[in-house]
Order: structure tokens, then C-alpha cells, then sequence
């Protein structure tokens, strides 16, 4: 397989990571408000993505890195193109890694109601807006012949799009749910469960319509493959989830995001980012890519770091894997 | 277009808001994470406790001050292809590389073991525990060794050819960019930068306590500590820019004629102290200068050649086509200044600092009421002079705090601004690299945005400082001094509240 190719489906791999890993703490960081009834809860939520969140993000950082090492057309004319919309989920990242580590650093209810709603909103609005992002990759952007996105703001706000952006939400906030049941104890748990299975359900609807929307679109065989692995998966989350099998249900719906974003991918090769005005001003592997030796050298970094990050970042989870429940909350500290 | 709010104005004003406000964070990130792993780990070899204490209480500093250098670091990463596009698409192949390396090999190294150091209090055995916090500081200084690899090469393009059908340039020789003289000495001289940071803050904060005799044991320790970081920082800083200018003299003369507001070449050349110029007619009106100091600092040698700017300009007309090649010379001028001036003020006070605080100044056994009595810093015969000079040195000490940021900010001011017109010098220009397809109202919207951000977090982490500064190291608790012996935690008391939650 030829570099350019490689990298294609390692940036896929990135997207697939942070998706999965960030995808559960984006449903956490929304089930505070939806799930929580007291603020010990709320606390509890919280910290059982405490000590991973920061790690989780960082797939965000190596896929826009090795974007830019990698497709530089491409990362220029996205980021370029999507300037607002990265603008908005920018400033939730940064205001979200900021209520994080500083909710807990003052006493004042105020204080920390304040951080606690910013943790809700910047955690909603970008499992929105990612949704929207890559409905709009798939589906096509008015790119010029010089690889400039010539779009506006509004024409990133359409239907597929915004179902997009919708699925990303609900699946997210599934996916949380789920891990929110599989890392508490209690009442809390319980809850989770009984709520997973509602979110479970209507992510299903929403994403059956996408996907089938995406295959119709654009599909070939081997979308419409990851398109019924990633349906089979869902289905299977929410039975493991109705019999309390959280370990399982968390491991189907993690396999639900890879299978539909490595379906997104799928129906983009060899595109990267299509035109919509004109099929030949698209970006593609080969380009939008860097030099060989460039892909050579970033190869074998990916070949050596890539492991051990799954090491460590796979001890964290290990370190971290006792649940959680109020009576783990210092009561000094909850207020 | 009005040229005061063109995009590119307002894209430079946007990258240069956002780097130096990063960069406040990046150095004592990188400082305090490493003094907070030594004092964790005098702590497991004596088990004192006035070390974890100190650890502790460094460790909240920095973690408070740490979210904010890592959050403020997301945006560097999506800028270049948010603002800068065409620079994206010019050096991408070249450029990207580290960006990558760094986020695959520094970030999530950084950022795993962090969750690992904040929550594993009570759940990593202690040396696994103090192994985290020493993975954080590597991965700090991983990062800006492959940051500042990237920078250099804008500094100094090496390793490089241009791909005239592709129209960009083209990586040919990684090593090279990683390892050439350029990208060592940057990264010497922006470590030694960093620890002068952390070195200050610590002299600052430990001064403030000491002054009111609180929490004497742990803050004297940190007074040592900060005071000995300081003079060897210092140290390094000073040698460290010494090489990095001659590197520079040798790369990019404009921008050290520029420094030093030199406008015609000399033999010998001199230093300038203070100069006023006219930048319209490339002379100085008024100018102090120490002879022969500047062809020393250049070539090692008080009277060797060096080129002044109207020369340096008439060479790249002639290489680069008619143009004018001439940085802001006032901000290069006085931004090297700044630089020099407020960074060796803090060697200063670090010497002056070390001596005041020897054994001898201790108060004399007679005269002290406790173990941990503060130092009295300065031993006249006139016993009313002691105390009154001893609270000056606790005032400068304080305001010390500020002068290796000033000092930081400054430099970046100056390489980055001393490089104009170029962004890669020699290579891309400046108003090239912006993105064609940005809107202004999209640059001043995201300026805005991120200013006002910036601004209102800037008051939230100083007031969340300040708090913690004032209270001080925490009391150790039973769980503190016993930590568990197994990964995961200890079963002895399943519903035991956590050590540390959010």
C-alpha cells in the first residue's frame, strides 16, 4: 500500500480514537445535567472521567498534527474553510479544560455552578459541531480550483449536516451513559442504565437515518459492511446495556463509532475532502499529501509511538478502574 | 482595504496575542513540573515531610497553571491552518512533522501521566507515583524541544528544496531539522528561560511567606530551591543567548543590526546602550554605545566586521527583488533590551538572594525562639538597619516574580518580529502566508473572541493563584504519609473518599 494511503487510514485510526475516547467524555460532561440529581452527582460524573479526559484529547491534537504533516492541503483548506465553527469548538476546549481542573478549586456554590454548566455546554456543543464537520467532509464543500473552501458559514448548516451533528450528540451521550453505568456504584448506576437504554434508542433512529442517507448517497460495498457492523454493534450495546452487561454494551458502542466513522472514511477514499462545484477540484490522497519522505519518516514515528501510547494510555484505565459512587466524594469537599 | 484591519494585520495581531499569552504558561509549566518532581523525590529518599508538603503545595500551583498553558496550546495547533493557510500548504511538508511528533510523542505523554499524577495519590505506590510527575516534565521538554525545531527552521531553513511544480517546500533531511545549531541553542536558551521562570516564582512566593514568618520550614527550603534555580538558569540564559546570538549574526544579520539599531556596517563594531534614530532616514539621532562590544558578541572578536541594516537591506534587494526587508527596528531595538535587561535582573537578585540567605545570616542561637526561625538576611551592626533591609529584599524578591516573564515575552517578540518580512526567512514572506479565503470579519471575530477569552481567564487562574498562594502548604493527612502499596489503591477501606476528585 503506498504511503499516501497508510496515512489516510491512520488519520482515520486518530479520528476513530478520539471519537471513542473523547465520545464518552463529551456524554459524560452532558449527562451532569441530564442525569445527576444532586451536586455529589454531579461530582461523581465528573471524576469518572477526572483522570483521562486530558489523554483523550490529545487524538484530537495528533490527528490535526498529522493532518498538517500529512495532507497540509488538506488541513489548510478544512481549518481554513470551517474557520467558525473551529473557532466555537476552540473556545469550548479551552473553557472546558478549564472548568475541569479549576470547578473544584473554590468553595463558593456559585463558583462552582458556574464552572458546572460550562462543563454541560462546551461539552454539547462540540459533539454537535464535530457531527457537522464530517457531514459536511462526506457530503462535499465548495472548493475552488485552488483548494479554497469559497462556501459561507450558512451552507455548512444543511439538512445532512445537521442530522450529522445530531447522531454525533446522541451517540456520544449514549456512549457516556454507558460508560457513566460501567464506572459508577449505587443509585447513580442504576440510573445510568435506565437512561442509556432511552438514549440508546433514539441514537439508533437518528443514526440508521444517516447512514442509510451516507450509503445511499455515496455508498460502495464495503461502506454498506461497516455500515451493518456498525448498526449489529448498536443494537448489541443496547441489549447488553437492558441486562446490565456494562462492560460489553461499552465495548458495542465504542465498535458503533469506529464502524460509522471508519464508514465516513470509507465513502471518502480516495477523496479527502470532495468539491462540490467540480468533482476535479477535489482534494485527494494523493493531492492533498506530503512528500514520500515525509510520510516515510512520519511512518516510523507512528510505527514506534502509537504502541506505547496505547500502553500507558491503557494502564491509565487499568490504574483508574474501581467505580465510583457518592460515598467516594470527601464530604469536605462537596459543596 | 484599510491596512490597519487587513486580514494579515489582524491575523499577526492574532498569532502574536495568542503566542505570547501561551508562552506565559509554557515556561513555568516546564520549570515548576520538574521542581515539583525534585521536591517529590527528596521527599521519597528522606521522607521529610516538609517535602511533601512543598510538593504539594508547588504541585496545586502548577496544575492550576498548567490547565491553562495546555488549554491555550490547542489553539497554536489549529491556527496555522485557521489564519495562515498558505503557509500551511508551503511548509506543511517540512513544518507538520514536528507538530506531529510532538503531539504523538510529548502530548500524550504529558497529558496521561498528568491524570495519572493528580488522581493516583491514593492509588499509585509512591515511587510509581513520583515516576508520573517526572514523565510530565519529560514530556514538557519534549514538547518544546520539537516546537522549537519547527520555529528554527522559520529562523533558519535547512534540510529543505523547493518543489517549483508543487509549489511548496520539501522536507529532504529530518535530522538535519531537528539537529541543527539553530534549534539547539533556541532550545537551550528557551529551557534556561523557563527555569529562570519557575526560579522567580519560587523566590517570590517563598518570600512573600517568609516575610510573615509562615510556614517557615517548607518556604525556606523553596527560598533555596528557587534562589539556586535562579543563578543557574540564570547562568545558562546568558551563555545560552551569547551562542544563539552569534548563530544569529550569522543567519540573520538584519535581524541583529536591527537589535542593536546598527544602521551602517562597522569595523569594529559597538554595542549600544541607549540610541534614538529615524528609522525614514536609517540613521540614530542619539546613541551610547560601548566600542568594539558588538563585533565581540558577533564574531568573538573586538574588531571584526559587522553589517548594519541599510546594508543588509541593499543585499536582499539585490537577492530578493526591490522591497523593503527592514523589520519594526524600534520593537527589535528595544525588545532585545527588555529582554537582556530583565532576565539578568533576575540573575541578580538570585546572587544577592543565595548570599543574603547563608548559614551566617540565620539569626544567632540566643536570639531565635524556634527551630524554623526566618532568616534575618542581612546582619549589620545597626540592629534597626537589619530588619528594614531584610523586608526590602522580600519586596524586590516578590516583583521578581514578573521580570523572567517580561524577559520571555519580550525575546519571543524580538525573534519573531526581528524575522519580518519573512515567515520563513529567506524563503515565504509574511503577507503570503495568511489565508486567501479568511474574511476580515472572520480574523476580527476570532481575534476578539480569543482576546476576551483570554482576558477573562487571565483574571480567573491570577485571583485562583493568589488564593492558593495565600493559603499556603496543606496539612498532611494519615493518608497523605501512608500511601498505598498497590496499583489501583489499597482494599483496606473500599468506600474511602479519594484522595483527589474534581
Amino acid at each position: 500500500m503506498e504511503l499516501h494511503n497508510v496515512w489516510f487510514v491512520l488519520i482515520a485510526v486518530l479520528w476513530i480514537g478520539y471519537f471513542f475516547l473523547e465520545g464518552f467524555d463529551f456524554g459524560v460532561g452532558v449527562l451532569t445535567k441530564l442525569l445527576a440529581r444532586d451536586r455529589t452527582e454531579k461530582r461523581v460524573l465528573i471524576n469518572t472521567i477526572g483522570p483521562v479526559w486530558d489523554g483523550n484529547e490529545v487524538w484530537l491534537l495528533t490527528a490535526g498534527g498529522a493532518t498538517f504533516a500529512a495532507f497540509p492541503e488538506w488541513y489548510a483548506t478544512l481549518f481554513s474553510g470551517f474557520y467558525l465553527p473551529l473557532l466555537i469548538i476552540l473556545i469550548c476546549l479551552i473553557v472546558r479544560g478549564v472548568a475541569f481542573e479549576y470547578r473544584a478549586k473554590r468553595p463558593e456554590e456559585n463558583w462552582q455552578r458556574n464552572w458546572e454548566q460550562a462543563i454541560f455546554w462546551t461539552s454539547l456543543i462540540p459533539a454537535v459541531l464535530w457531527g457537522v464537520a464530517f457531514g459536511n467532509i462526506v457530503r462535499g464543500v465548495k472548493i475552488d480550483a485552488e483548494m479554497e473552501y469559497v462556501g459561507t458559514f450558512g451552507d455548512l448548516l444543511n439538512p445532512y449536516a445537521i442530522l450529522g451533528g445530531l447522531v454525533t450528540l446522541a451517540l456520544f451521550t449514549f456512549h457516556g451513559a454507558v460508560f457513566a453505568a460501567l464506572k459508577t456504584v449505587g443509585d447513580i448506576r442504576a440510573r445510568s442504565q435506565a437512561l442509556a437504554l432511552k438514549l440508546g434508542l433514539v441514537t439508533a433512529v437518528l443514526a440508521l437515518g444517516f447512514l442509510l442517507w451516507t450509503q445511499a448517497d455515496k455508498g460502495d460495498a464495503w461502506s454498506l459492511a461497516a455500515m451493518l457492523v456498525a448498526v449489529v454493534a448498536l443494537v448489541g450495546a443496547i441489549g447488553a446495556i437492558k441486562v446490565g452487561r456494562e462492560g460489553w454494551s461499552f465495548a458495542l458502542s465504542g465498535i458503533t463509532i469506529a464502524a460509522a466513522v471508519a464508514m465516513l472514511f470509507l465513502t471518502l477514499f480516495p477523496n479527502v475532502m470532495p468539491s462540490s462545484l467540480d468533482p476535479a477540484w477535489s482534494l485527494t490522497v494523493t493531492n492533498a499529501s506530503s512528500s514520500p519522505y515525509t510520510l516515510k519518516i512520519m511512518t516510523w514515528c507512528a510505527a514506534i509511538a502509537t504502541p506505547l501510547v496505547l500502553l500507558y494510555q491503557g494502564w491509565t484505565y487499568w490504574v483508574f478502574r474501581k467505580r465510583i459512587g457518592t460515598q467516594h466524594i470527601a464530604a469536605d469537599a462537596a459543596h | 482595504m484599510d491596512l490597519a484591519l487587513a486580514p494579515e494585520t489582524l491575523a499577526r495581531w492574532q498569532f502574536g496575542i495568542t503566542t505570547v499569552y501561551h508562552f506565559l504558561f509554557v515556561p513555568l509549566t516546564i520549570s515548576l513540573a520538574a521542581l515539583t518532581a525534585g521536591l517529590q523525590t527528596a521527599w521519597v529518599r528522606t521522607e521529610k515531610e516538609k517535602y511533601l508538603k512543598a510538593t504539594k503545595f508547588w504541585g496545586k500551583l502548577f496544575l492550576i497553571n498548567i490547565a491553562m498553558g495546555v488549554v491555550t496550546g490547542i489553539v497554536q495547533e489549529f491556527q496555522f491552518g485557521m489564519n495562515w493557510s498558505d503557509y500551511s500548504r508551503f511548509v506543511g511538508d517540512i513544518f507538520g512533522a514536528p507538530l506531529a511528533f510532538e503531539a504523538l510523542i510529548a502530548f500524550f505523554f504529558e497529558s496521561t501521566f498528568i491524570g495519572l499524577w493528580i488522581f493516583g495519590w491514593d492509588k499509585l505506590p509512591k515511587k510509581i507515583h513520583l515516576a508520573c510527575i517526572w514523565m510530565v516534565s519529560i514530556g514538557t521538554i519534549l514538547s518544546a524541544y520539537f516546537i522549537l525545531a519547527a520555529n528554527s527552521w522559520m529562523q533558519h531553513p535547512v534540510g529543505y528544496k523547493i518543489n517549483a511544480e508543487r509549489g511548496r517546500a520539501e522536507l529532504t533531511d529530518f535530522w538535519l531539522v531537528l539537529t541543527q545549531n539553530t534549534a539547539l541553542t533556541q532550545f537551550f536558551h528557551t529551557m534556561t528561560a523557563a527555569f529562570l521562570v519557575g526560579g522567580a516564582f519560587m523566590v517570590g512566593i517563598s518570600a512573600f511567606h517568609l516575610a510573615r514568618k509562615k510556614h517557615v520550614p517548607v518556604m525556606r527550603t523553596s527560598l533555596r530551591l528557587g534562589l539556586i534555580t535562579l543563578i543557574i538558569a540564570g547562568l545558562g540564559t546568558a551563555i545560552s543567548g551569547d551562542l544563539l546570538g552569534k548563530v544569529m549574526f550569522k543567519q540573520q544579520p538584519m535581524k541583529m543590526a536591527a537589535a542593536e539599531a546598527l544602521w551602517d556596517g562597522e569595523a569594529p563594531a559597538p554595542f549600544s546602550i541607549f540610541a534614538y534614530g529615524d528609522v525614514e532616514k536609517g540613521h540614530n539621532k542619539v546613541a551610547i554605545e560601548i566600542p568594539g562590544l558588538l563585533s565581540f558578541l558577533a564574531n568573538d572578536d573586538f574588531s571584526s566586521y559587522v553589517p548594519g541594516i541599510n546594508d543588509v537591506n541593499k543585499a536582499e534587494q539585490e537577492q530578493f527583488g526591490p522591497g523593503d526587508y527592514r523589520p519594526n527596528i524600534p520593537v527589535a531595538y528595544w525588545g532585545f533590551r527588555w529582554m537582556i535587561g530583565f532576565g539578568m535582573a533576575s540573575l541578580a537578585i538570585g546572587v544577592v538572594g543565595l548570599w543574603l540567605t547563608r548559614k551566617k545570616f540565620l539569626l544567632s542561637p540566643g536570639m531565635r525562639t524556634g527551630e524554623d526561625e526566618v532568616p534575618n538576611l542581612v546582619l549589620f551592626k545597626s540592629k534597626a538597619l537589619n530588619p528594614r533591609l531584610t523586608t526590602w529584599y522580600w519586596i524586590i524578591a516578590l516583583w521578581t516574580m514578573a521580570f523572567p516573564l517580561i524577559a520571555n515575552s519580550w525575546g519571543w517578540i524580538f525573534t519573531e518580529m526581528g524575522r519580518q518580512p519573512w515567515v520563513v526567512y529567506g524563503v515565504l514572506r509574511t503577507r503570503d502566508a495568511v489565508s486567501p479565503g479568511v474574511s476580515q470579519g472572520e480574523v476580527l471575530a476570532s481575534m476578539i473572541t480569543f482576546t476576551l477569552v483570554y482576558a477573562a481567564l487571565a483574571v480567573i487562574e491570577v485571583k485562583l493563584l493568589v488564593k492558593y498562594i495565600k493559603a499556603g502548604p496543606p496539612e498532611l493527612t494519615e493518608a497523605d504519609l501512608n500511601p498505598p502499596t498497590k496499583i489501583g489503591g489499597d482494599d483496606r477501606d473500599a468506600d474511602r473518599p479519594m484522595a483527589f476528585s474534581y
